[in-house]
């Protein structure tokens, strides 16, 4: 388990464009508007075959948004998406043979059993029938359910469900498997069980995999991640190069007066710290060699004191100048506010 | 291991369909072509086809069927409604109203109504769960499938029909407890009409259900529009002497088209007299014409049709 929260990339091997080439998903200029809102303001990017590709952003950046108009689920209001190589309005149905989906929220029917759901997705999508049996059992068997096949769905756990909609996902072996926040109010080992999968599929099936999270951790199991905020990308990179550019150890203080030592820092040092989740935040190159000298000078009282290694959390901090908790409840605030305006 | 050859295979009747595949559209090669040493995956999904069309018929279908089949205390609950109407409200007015039916048992009377609200009621619920589907996120999992939004609400129309169908059938088998002798004519009569009925009911359920996300309000509208077309039809008085208002809004009322020709039926097997079935079963009329069997059941069929397509626009419309 140690070795799976370990942050090492899924694999030097199959970096974007080595392996399979031509690219899974191309979105040039997609946009989508509800009304008044613009969920999405234009975003272009490439997701080549055969890569693991994070979506990273705080909840209503517009990540599922994007997700549904890739799934042909929501019409692009501007823009084109073209996913497994058609367009995702005018050839909907070839685009939907061709990808699996795994939602946020579940979507089986708790009365079957975990064998009656794969049956019934198997017979929409037309996996022909001599192949079902051995196909089924091969997916389940991955994650882990073969033995399960018979219980009703309602009896599983939230992570058994989950696990068995990724191997539902599988089922008719999509080119593109696209995961709305796979792991969201899973355990700890569930979740790490479920990169398992996600990495041996990557091993096993040329399957490009799209996935979008708001966990950290997770993001740099990618190959390549994109962070959003706000419906914009800000910046698409793979997780090392992203933590190579911040470049600085991110060191947090605890103090009694926080606008104080924000004051301090800028005087003495030079240094723009903020305030982020509740305690004042900067950036500093050798972050343990700068403590010391942080004691001996600030001369406001420090409480605590803590200094870590670039995360994608400060990737995340240094483009958008917030963390990935503060966004969200921004933006819930926002959401509050509309739903406030359109009670009126 | 078989892998694209026997896929396609399969696929057969899909063969020309598959053509984009092999062209080079937009320039991209297909990913499981690609070189990169990966074995290609066990199964490609087929393009889309008149069976792939009816293969996902049948299974929306069997799933009602089996969902159905599990749920026993929905087959009795809905069951207790018209039994109550059957052998309660039946029982206790056939006194009151012996003087008025020329000997004809009350509740044999009542019958073809109470058959109908039993097919009803399930196939009212049968359309409901289609609320459950959307609440419980399952409807998601049809409506990305690579087949059409029709396909999907006809089996589910036909999944609701045999279930009611099946309802229907139990309150046939209980027929001569209330003086209706078996007959094989007349039991096919009644299960036609029944199935022909639950399937534009289940039609006309899905047609809200398509814009109706809230179980309380989508079984609020199904109450409010079963209940007057129960009362309306027929069902527990004869049409005989109505007032004018009453007479048209009869008429107008689908259920009429289905409780009178059962009726028709059932009086026509116990062979009732003249008079009994002057006053108790004076038939349809439009204008002065006597509306026969089969045009009645033209009626709900044509209703049914005109429902269907509406929740199929419906369906296909929604994101």
């Amino acid at each position: 388990m140690t070795e799976l929260l370990a942050p090492t990339p899924a694999s030097d091997t199959a970096a974007p464009g080595s392996a399979s080439g031509a690219a899974a998903v191309v979105v040039s200029g997609l946009v989508k508007r509800y009304d008044e809102v613009e969920a999405v303001r234009g975003i272009d990017f490439e997701v080549a075959g055969g890569e693991i590709f994070g979506f990273l952003g705080p909840n209503g950046a517009g990540k599922s948004t994007t997700i549904n108009m890739l799934c042909t689920l929501v019409r692009p209001s501007a823009g084109a998406a073209r996913v497994a190589g058609h367009d995702v309005v005018a050839e909907r149905d070839e685009v939907r043979r061709n990808i699996g989906l795994v939602f946020q929220d579940t979507t089986l029917d708790g009365y079957l059993s975990a064998e009656q759901n794969l049956r019934l997705h198997a017979e929409l999508y037309g996996v022909p029938r001599e192949l079902v049996g051995e196909r089924m059992r091969q997916v389940m068997e991955m994650v882990g359910l073969w033995e399960r096949r018979d219980s009703l769905v309602n009896t599983f756990s939230g992570g058994m469900k989950r696990r068995l909609e990724i191997a539902r996902g599988l089922l008719h072996s999509p080119r593109v498997l696209f995961l709305d926040e796979p792991t969201v109010g899973l355990d700890p080992q569930t979740r790490s069980s479920i990169w398992r999968y996600i990495r041996e599929l990557k091993a096993r099936e040329d399957i490009t995999i799209f996935l979008t999270t708001h966990y950290m951790d997770e993001a740099e199991y990618c190959d390549r991640i994109a962070i959003m905020d706000q419906g914009r990308i800000i910046v698409l990179d793979t997780p090392q190069a992203l933590k190579a550019k911040v470049g600085k150890d991110r060191v947090q203080i605890e103090t009694d007066d926080d606008q104080a030592a924000i004051a301090a820092l800028r005087e003495r040092f030079g240094i723009e710290a903020t305030v982020a989740d509740g305690e004042v935040t900067f950036g500093v190159p050798e972050g343990e060699q700068f403590v010391p000298r942080l004691f001996a000078e600030l001369d406001c009282p420090i409480r605590a004191v803590s200094v870590s290694r670039p995360s994608l959390d400060d990737v995340f901090m240094s483009y958008t100048g917030t963390t990935i908790r503060d966004a969200e409840s921004s933006n819930t605030d926002q959401l509050r506010n509309v739903a406030r305006m359109m009670s009126r | 291991m078989a892998t694209e050859t026997t896929a396609r295979q399969a696929g057969a009747p899909a063969r020309p369909a598959d053509a984009p595949d092999g062209l080079p559209a937009g320039g991209q090669a297909p990913g499981e072509l690609a070189p990169g040493g990966r074995a290609p995956s066990p199964v490609r999904v087929p393009i889309r086809s008149l069976r792939s069309e009816l293969r996902a018929i049948k299974v929306v279908w069997k799933r009602e069927l089996i969902r159905f089949s599990r749920d026993r205390l929905r087959i009795l609950t809905s069951l207790m409604q018209p039994f109550l109407f059957l052998f309660v409200l039946g029982t206790g007015i056939s006194s009151l109203a012996a003087a008025s039916t020329h000997g004809v048992n009350f509740k044999t009377f009542i019958y073809p109504g109470v058959l109908c609200m039993a097919v009803m009621f399930t196939a009212m619920f049968s359309a409901a769960s289609i609320v459950w589907d959307r609440e419980f996120g399952f409807l998601r999992e049809m409506m990305v499938a690579p087949v059409r939004r029709s396909s999907i609400v006809l089996g589910k129309c036909f999944g609701g029909a045999t279930v009611a169908g099946f309802q229907g059938l139990i309150v046939i088998a209980i027929s001569p407890l209330v003086g209706i002798p078996y007959e094989l004519t007349l039991i096919l009569e009644l299960l036609a009409l029944a199935l022909l009925l639950a399937f534009a009911i289940t039609a006309f359920g899905v047609m809200f259900a398509a814009r109706i996300s809230q179980m309380q309000s989508f079984m609020a509208v199904m109450q409010m529009a079963i209940m007057p077309m129960f009362f309306i039809s027929g069902a527990l008085f004869s049409v005989a002497s109505l007032p004018a208002w009453l007479t048209v809004l009869n008429r107008l009322d689908p259920l009429t088209y289905a409780v009178e020709p059962m009726r028709r039926a059932i009086f026509a097997h116990m062979h009732v007299g003249a008079a009994a079935r002057h006053a108790l079963d004076p038939g349809i009329t439009w204008w002065g014409w006597h509306v026969p069997t089969a045009a009645a059941a033209a009626v709900i069929a044509l209703l049914g049709l005109v429902m269907l397509t509406v929740a199929i626009v419906e369906f296909s419309r929604a994101e």
